[in-house]
């Protein structure tokens, strides 16, 4: 199992936002977690981040509970996250923005791992001297995608990927997390965009107000009724 | 019209208002005598130019723009081309070599009144260098450096005082007790944002003013602590007479004995203590370290996704800024022979802070000449010196209408590419 949640509880002071959730990853899926705005998506990537700290529950990753851990402490064991609005650093350049991504990785390892994630985003080793602030948006997610992928994780946390870029750009994003499972990453996607999330996934949860209501393969939730009615605009 | 009219009145008004306690009455003290003496005339002058100004401000600033159109283009294309050669880095070394050969046989010309206030703007060049760190790198809002500064001039002095020991044992251990300071107080401190360390920071400033204020046995209370020996070279004292086990420098070398050699000597000292805090803050920039505080100025969450801890990073960008104040504060003391919590007041955290701001934030090259402009400018300017903070004040308001990033503005150090990446270009 790469990651499990059992029974999470998160709060934000009295507000409940997660009742009690409970999902599994396995190594080498694509896993995608739906829902509307306010169901509760964001607050789930992060209480896996540790930040806010579940309070009741448990998230345990690879074999190791990780629930209570401080979040830096997180982060360095072997999950990545790619925050939603991408948050690059806009006063560095794209390379320095990748080495943030690999702080912690083996010095030695710095060039090969910036030379896959130039092979994955060709348009980042174009523009690698450039500022990331001066990036377009699609390019933005690009080089956040490729920060989190610096530090070699087996588990990448992504956030809404497809906020606010044109269809063709997302089109391209998607194919790009398709390269980057079958490299060995397992994939853990949060989106509002249901369509793309679920055709690209094997397996999807639907959430609602702080709780899983669904749980299937990402073709049978693509078909079902009330996922259609729901998010898929009929 | 009748607008403009009434507009120019209320401003008169209240020039007069705000300029008769300051230019107007003067307090005469004669024997036990004090009077008041009245002095009119430069209230009135400054009443009639405000009210004409404030009258004709729509022809004035129709004027000024016609005037200014032309003129902004061709500073903007001078700028432009001078930006661009600095910005090579062949040009920038030779500047930089250049600057640094001039700055080393200028006091050999000049007077010894000259080099003893470039000595004093080195101190602050070394405090600016070492907030920058803290305000323009990490992005943190610290106001009361001048406690490092004080931590440090005051472990010197009190070391050489009751132990005899000398500048170059006094100077690390200055700087060590100053980080260690600024690392005590970052652990619980650094958990604030924004206005709440500022805030924090500025009480830590005027607290330690007050200890060396009242802790007598260990700081000599108000009255200081005097005698504090000046740093030796390699043992050679710039006395007269050198002490019993000592040699004084013109015996050793045969000169005659002059005071320049002295102050000479804390010139080149100051002047190698900049650039061993510059060389360090640009091999740290250049590390990891350094990208981290520059990242974590920009978005700390992003920093926290990445597996930083915060914490950490700002502690560390706090211990080392405070180290540098320590340095400078082991000069400090070494330089003037006698310090008194006088000279560590709130007033001198602000004027570090305003170098690091005019000269812009994390741009070193402006805290410099920042720091060498607001200690050397005062000094040129003897007789107006009553209108000191006046001036002070109206600079800052000046500077940040038309230049709110600073003299000049920050521009990261170039990195190098590896070759191999050069090649594929």
């Amino acid at each position: 199992m790469m990651l499990k949640l059992e029974n999470v509880h998160t709060f934000y002071g009295q507000i409940e936002a997660l009742k009690g959730v409970s999902l599994d990853v396995h190594p080498g899926e694509i896993v995608t977690l739906i829902g509307a705005n306010g169901a509760g998506k964001s607050t789930l990537l992060m209480t896996i981040c540790g930040s806010p700290h579940a309070s009741k529950g448990a998230v345990i990753f690879e074999g190791q509970d990780i629930t209570q851990k401080p979040t830096h402490v997180i982060m360095q064991c072997g999950l990545a996250l790619v925050p939603e609005g991408r948050r690059i650093f806009p006063g560095l350049t794209v390379q320095e923005n990748l080495q943030m991504g690999g702080f912690f990785a083996d010095k030695s390892r710095l060039e090969t791992d910036l030379e896959r994630v130039f092979t994955l985003f060709p348009r980042l080793k174009e523009r690698r001297h450039q500022r990331g602030g001066t990036l377009s948006g699609g390019e933005q997610q690009m080089l956040a995608i490729g920060r989190g992928l610096m530090g070699r994780p087996n588990l990448l946390l992504l956030d809404e990927p497809s906020l606010g870029l044109a269809p063709i750009i997302i089109a391209q994003i998607f194919q790009i997390l398709k390269e980057i499972r079958e490299e060995g990453v397992t994939i853990f996607l949060v989106e509002q965009n249901a369509h793309r999330a679920l055709q690209l996934a094997d397996r999807g949860y639907v959430l609602e107000n702080g709780r899983i209501v669904l749980a299937d393969s990402g073709a049978n939730l693509l078909a079902n009724d009330e996922v259609r009615k729901a998010y898929l605009g009929g | 019209m009748p607008r403009a009219l009434s507009d120019a009145l209320l401003a008169a008004a209240l020039t007069a208002v705000l300029l008769t306690p300051i230019f107007g009455l003067h307090i005469r003290v004669d024997g036990v005598n004090v009077s008041l003496n009245r002095t009119p005339m430069p209230v009135i002058v400054a009443v009639v130019i405000v009210f004409l100004l404030r009258l004709f401000q729509q022809p004035l600033q129709r004027l000024w723009a016609k005037l200014r159109a032309p003129a902004s283009w061709r500073e903007n294309a001078l700028t432009a081309a001078l930006g661009q050669t600095v910005q090579q880095p062949r040009y920038r070394l030779a500047l930089w070599l250049l600057l640094l050969a001039a700055a080393m046989i200028w006091p050999f010309t000049a007077s010894r009144g000259a080099v003893d206030v470039m000595t004093l703007a080195l101190i602050y060049v070394m405090l600016g260098l070492g907030l920058n760190i803290v305000v323009g790198f990490a992005g943190l809002l610290v106001l009361g450096y001048a406690a490092f500064y004080a931590v440090g001039a005051y472990t010197y002095a009190y070391l050489a005082q009751q132990y005899g020991l000398s500048f170059w044992w006094g100077l690390p251990l200055a700087g060590g007790l100053a980080a260690l300071t600024g690392f005590l107080l970052g652990l619980p401190v650094l958990r604030l944002r924004g206005d709440y360390l500022a805030i924090v920071t500025l009480g830590f400033g005027e607290i330690t003013r007050l200890l060396l204020n009242n802790l007598n046995s260990l700081t000599g209370g108000p009255d200081g602590i005097g005698n504090i020996p000046r740093p030796t070279l390699f043992g050679l004292e710039f006395n007269r007479v050198a002490s019993e086990d000592g040699t004084a420098f013109h015996e050793f070398f045969g000169l005659d004995y002059s005071g320049n050699h002295g102050v000479i000597f804390m010139y080149l000292l100051g002047l190698a203590l900049v650039l061993a805090t510059l060389f360090v803050i640009n091999r740290l920039l250049r590390m990891p370290l350094g990208r981290a505080w520059e990242a974590l100025r920009e978005d700390e969450t992003a920093c926290r996704s990445l597996g930083l801890n915060p914490t950490v990073i700002k502690l560390s960008a706090l211990t080392l800024s405070a180290a540098f104040a320590g340095f400078a504060g082991a000069f400090f003391a070494a330089r003037q022979g006698y310090i008194n919590p006088e000279s560590f007041t709130f007033i001198e955290s602000a004027m570090v802070l305003a170098i690091v701001v005019l000269g812009g934030m994390g741009s070193q090259l402006g805290v410099m000449l920042a720091a060498v402009a607001i200690t050397v400018l005062p000094e040129l300017a003897r007789e107006f010196n009553e209108y000191r903070m006046l001036a002070f004040g109206l600079v800052m308001v000046l500077m940040m209408m038309w230049r709110p990033q600073g003299l000049i503005p920050a521009s990261r150090p170039p990195q190098k590419l590896p070759e191999h990446a050069e090649a594929t270009q």
